[in-house]
């Protein structure tokens, strides 16, 4: 038994619900018909592959079907936190304890939700 | 250009004036596994509600909430789990995604149903889609319906955290399923159609020890 909180559901749900979609916060180029080759490469295929605090994109699949944001810890495998898309992490590298969270852009927010 | 969604929109009635003979999805698996009619000893009762209307809407909880009071005459359940039932217990919309929301009503109206509602709604952003031919309901009634549930589903299905009015979307052994409790002794659970069969045979499998009877 092994519980994941799900923001959006606002409770914690088993993991088999859940599935994990790989690294989180990776912006787009702005421009892609004008970015090198490497920075789209880099965009395309290279991930962060830390020791220590990572922060992941996962999908309550079976549930709400909503994407969302873990801070996981790699070797601990502890879940520090869970946040709607849109929010920014407490817990990064630099600040390992976590900080005093900020509150979101409501505009950046909605991006969660599209309605 | 007022009104562009209903006018591009194309929506049809899926019940039709022919006399086309309709099956449940359930009703292969009745000839196939049986059902076990309901005896003095049965402590949970399987009944199919089979050919509701069910409806899926999605879009911005204020702008859906206005229309559905107009329409439906009950409030949007916001919450996250809510689930709120109209005062004859016959209509049902739930919560599923904070913009998207299951509507359930009795079988042919869901056509009238979402015509209002897209003639409430206008210009709003919004979808509604019906989904009644994809998935069907099947109620749990009795004493065991909920011991029944904890073999089968992965949520906590105990009273002090499933109340009544509560409904989520979980795993229902190798499938999904929408898991509701409209009533204290009821228990409703909406699969997809081509999962009936499946689910049906393990309720009637983990049913057995409760002596589980079907009411058809």
């Amino acid at each position: 038994m092994f519980y994941i909180h799900c923001p959006y559901c606002g409770e914690h749900r088993e993991e088999e619900e859940f599935h994990p979609k790989g690294q989180a916060h990776i912006a787009r180029p702005q421009e892609p018909e004008s970015c090198s080759d490497e920075a789209w490469g880099d965009y395309l295929f290279f991930r962060d592959n830390p020791r220590g605090i990572h922060h992941e994109l996962w999908v309550h699949a079976v549930g709400c079907r909503k994407f969302f944001n873990i801070t996981r810890h790699t070797v601990s495998y502890a879940i520090l936190e869970t946040y709607k898309m849109g929010e920014q992490p407490t817990f990064t590298a630099e600040n390992p304890e976590g900080r005093p969270s900020v509150a979101a852009d409501p505009a950046s927010l909605r991006e969660g939700v599209r309605a | 250009m007022s009104n562009l969604a209903v006018e591009t929109v194309r929506t049809f009635d899926t019940r039709t004036e022919a006399n086309t003979p309709v099956e449940s999805p359930l009703a292969y698996s009745y000839r196939r596994s049986g059902a076990p009619a309901p005896g003095a000893d049965s402590r949970v009762v399987l009944r199919e509600r089979p050919f509701m209307g069910h409806l899926v809407l999605r879009g911005g909880a204020i702008v859906l909430d206005d229309a559905v009071r107009e329409v439906l005459g009950v409030s949007l359940p916001g919450e996250p789990q809510g689930l709120t039932l109209d005062a004859e217990g016959q209509r049902s919309i739930q919560w599923i995604s904070p913009d998207e929301w299951l509507v359930i009503v009795p079988g042919g109206e869901e056509f009238e149903l979402e015509k209002r509602l897209r003639a409430a709604l206008g210009d709003a952003h919004f979808a509604i889609s019906n989904i009644g031919g994809g998935q069907t309901l099947i109620e749990l009634e009795g004493e065991a319906a909920h011991e029944l549930l904890m073999k089968s589903v992965v949520y906590d299905v105990h009273p002090s955290h499933f109340p009544v009015g509560k409904g989520v979307t979980t795993l229902f052994a190798k499938t999904s399923v929408v898991l509701r409790r409209p009533s204290e002794s009821r228990w409703e659970l909406i699969v997809r159609r081509s999962f009936a069969d499946y689910t049906y045979r393990w309720l009637l499998d983990a049913g057995e020890e409760y002596a589980i009877g079907v009411e058809r």
